[in-house]
């Protein structure tokens, strides 16, 4: 718990941090979701957000990136203030930011390809044959084979969504990445590949994540750090082995049920990571 | 011209700077002009900064096995990186685009769409079948009413467009009133203009404006109410649960029109008569008693019933043309669109061409 004693204006002034929340106020009329998070995301790490279905994990994510105004608290990313800036001061910023959303968000009336092409064609001001070469071979890097470049969103399976909803994020090759349920409705062969994939896209392109997720197997693969959500905050945020020796009954559960034995088990053996 | 990307010494061409999206359409002009790399021997000792993009054209420029071996001397991450990207373009990424603009694709859409429409009205009587199959078969089992369903129907799109329909009607009473009088008055005969009013309001007019406010008020909503529930799997889901989706979400929808249409018709007429009362006390001198007497002598009820006997036909046309359009929206956004615009024209067509057909057939019987 060392990581919540030092004080949190200090974390936010050092460089390494990209997003910093400080005692974020959530409430959706009586429901309180959030009260007073704290919570640093690092340059080049990969931090997992974990929690019970309803702590407010997606509410979380969506305060950060601009799109819900939290009732209380401040939320610094790349060292600004999203919701004290002009409109283009904050497309400047928000262009850097790669969002994969739960139910992949693809846009329906474009195909896959054009669905990545768009941030490239409208923020980086390719002409639309290079965006969308470049687009295919964002939907090849993700695992989606050359065919789907060409279909709707409406014809796809909920895994190719996943994938090209990624292709989507990385389109700019952002600086933080927000990965919503990742790897859920992907099988564990493709959510294995997402892991990887992932580990080798930050460590060549040194983006953070801040992934949210239920997948055991993600966080031990894939986080550096994980983020425990629980009562309204955020209970402790440390590298995986600290987080499980937390003394908290929920904590315990995830981590040490069968599930998360097996998880761990799977991830002592060799060459899982790197 | 020198520039960071590409330096080239003797035989030995060395790669660097910062490949990446920023700088793409610089770095693709400069591999342009230098196409020939041939057997110059490579040397890439690291990247200040790359990026997928960057990466891509490195393997664009080398090929593939060529980039495996000569990433051998980055650092791991670029290394890694140039991999992953060599491997994701060993699949085709070219893809075949189908370009032609001749005559014969005109030809053939022309011909595609008039398929459609066949299709399209072949489907609108299977699904009237369909209704009145459900509805038959429900008529005698009322614990398969959705009393609340249809209650709540008849609000929305009964009760709530009563000020529109009552507003709508009352100022084209008026306007008939006026553009009566306007050419009755060179007769001599501007009393008749009551009579206009009446006829035109209690066959005509009364009916077919609530009838066409309600395809473009609720025609569309039933659309986009079934379209968005069909694109989020409700309706599968419905059919899943053993549920019949006719009886649970296009019959209220059409007993609630079958019951709102009749009375906004008839708010219509009143509401008609009214703007041509208005009229005709202020700016005819025809006052509001003669207005009632001349309506009483002149003008039977058949005309009212003739009126109102087309409003169940419409009620029908509309609320089974905005359900249908509904089941067929496909997932995207834009299908939704659509299919709500087309119900709304369908449904002001039909309810034209059925009006058309009444006044033709009511003309023959002499009614």
């Amino acid at each position: 718990m060392n990581d919540r004693s030092s004080p949190t204006s200090q974390k936010c002034q050092s460089k390494e941090a990209v997003i910093c929340v400080q005692g974020l106020v959530n409430r959706f009329g009586d429901n309180v979701v959030h009260e007073g998070v704290d919570l640093t995301l690092y340059r080049r790490e990969i931090l997992g957000v974990v929690g019970g279905s309803g702590t407010g994990k997606s509410v979380l994510l969506r305060s950060i990136v601009g799109l819900k105004h939290p009732n209380d608290g401040t939320v610094e990313v790349l060292g600004q203030r999203l919701n004290a800036l002009s409109g283009s001061q904050r497309s400047q910023i928000e262009r850097r930011f790669g969002v994969l959303f739960q139910r992949g968000a693809l846009f329906s009336s474009l195909n896959l390809q054009e669905n990545v092409a768009l941030p490239l064609i409208e923020h980086a001001g390719l002409p639309r044959e290079e965006a969308e070469y470049l687009a295919r071979i964002k939907l090849s890097l993700v695992g989606l084979a050359p065919q789907a470049a060409r279909q709707f969103p409406a014809s796809l399976s909920g895994g190719m969504i996943k994938r090209a909803a990624l292709a989507r994020a990385l389109a700019l090759d952002p600086d933080i990445l927000f990965l919503d349920e990742p790897t859920a409705g992907l099988d564990p062969i493709g959510a294995a590949a997402f892991d990887q994939l992932l580990v080798t896209l930050r460590d060549a392109l040194g983006f953070s994540v801040f992934l949210v997720t239920h997948d055991l197997d993600t966080l031990y693969a894939a986080c550096d750090r994980v983020a425990v959500l629980s009562q309204k905050r955020v209970l402790v945020a440390d590298t995986l082995e600290r987080v499980a020796e937390t003394d908290d009954e929920w904590v315990q559960d995830y981590f040490n049920g069968p599930r998360g034995r097996a998880a761990q088990r799977a991830a002592d053996t060799p060459s899982s990571k790197e | 011209m020198p520039n960071e990307w590409i330096t080239q010494q003797g035989e030995v061409v060395t790669l660097g700077g910062e490949w990446t999206l920023r700088h793409y359409t610089e770095l693709k002009h400069v591999l342009k002009r230098r196409e020939e790399l041939g057997s110059a021997l490579l040397s890439l000792p690291g990247f200040e900064a790359l990026d997928t993009a960057g990466a891509a054209l490195i393997v664009e420029l080398l090929g593939i096995d060529k980039t495996k071996q000569a990433a051998n001397d980055l650092p791991h991450a670029q290394q890694m990186l140039l991999i992953r990207i060599a491997e994701a373009m060993e699949a085709p990424v070219e893809s075949t685009r189908t370009h032609s603009h001749r005559i014969t694709d005109a030809l053939a859409s022309v011909g595609r769409q008039m398929v459609a429409m066949t299709v399209q009205q072949r489907q609108l009587l299977a699904f009237i079948g369909l209704v009145l199959a459900t509805f038959a078969s429900l008529l005698f089992r009322p614990r398969h009413w959705r009393m609340t369903a249809t209650v709540a129907h008849v609000q929305q799109s009964g009760l709530n467009a009563v000020p529109i329909v009552a507003l709508l009607t009352f100022m084209v009473g008026a306007v008939v009133a006026f553009l009566g009088a306007t050419v009755l008055e060179d007769f001599g005969a501007t009393v008749y203009t009551i009579d206009l009013v009446a006829f035109s309001f209690l066959r005509e007019f009364g009916v077919l404006l609530a009838a066409i406010l309600l395809a473009g008020r609720t025609a569309s909503a039933f659309t986009a109410q079934l379209g968005a529930m069909k694109s989020n799997e409700e309706i599968d889901a419905l059919k899943t649960l053993g549920l019949d989706p006719i009886e649970l979400l296009v019959l209220p929808r059409v007993m609630a029109l079958l019951i709102s249409l009749p009375l906004l018709a008839f708010v219509g007429m009143l509401s008609g008569l009214l703007g041509g009362a208005v009229v005709a006390s202020l700016s005819l001198d025809i006052s509001t008693s003669q207005f009632m007497a001349t309506l009483q002598k002149d003008v039977s009820v058949t005309h009212f019933l003739v009126g109102l006997s087309k409003a169940p036909v419409f009620a029908f046309v509309i609320a089974v043309i905005g359900c249908l359009q509904g089941f067929n929206v496909s997932g995207s956004a834009q299908s939704v669109g659509a299919h709500t615009t087309s119900s709304v024209v369908q449904a002001i067509f039909m309810v034209i061409l059925i009006d058309a057909l009444a006044a033709l057939f009511f003309m023959e019987m002499g009614w």
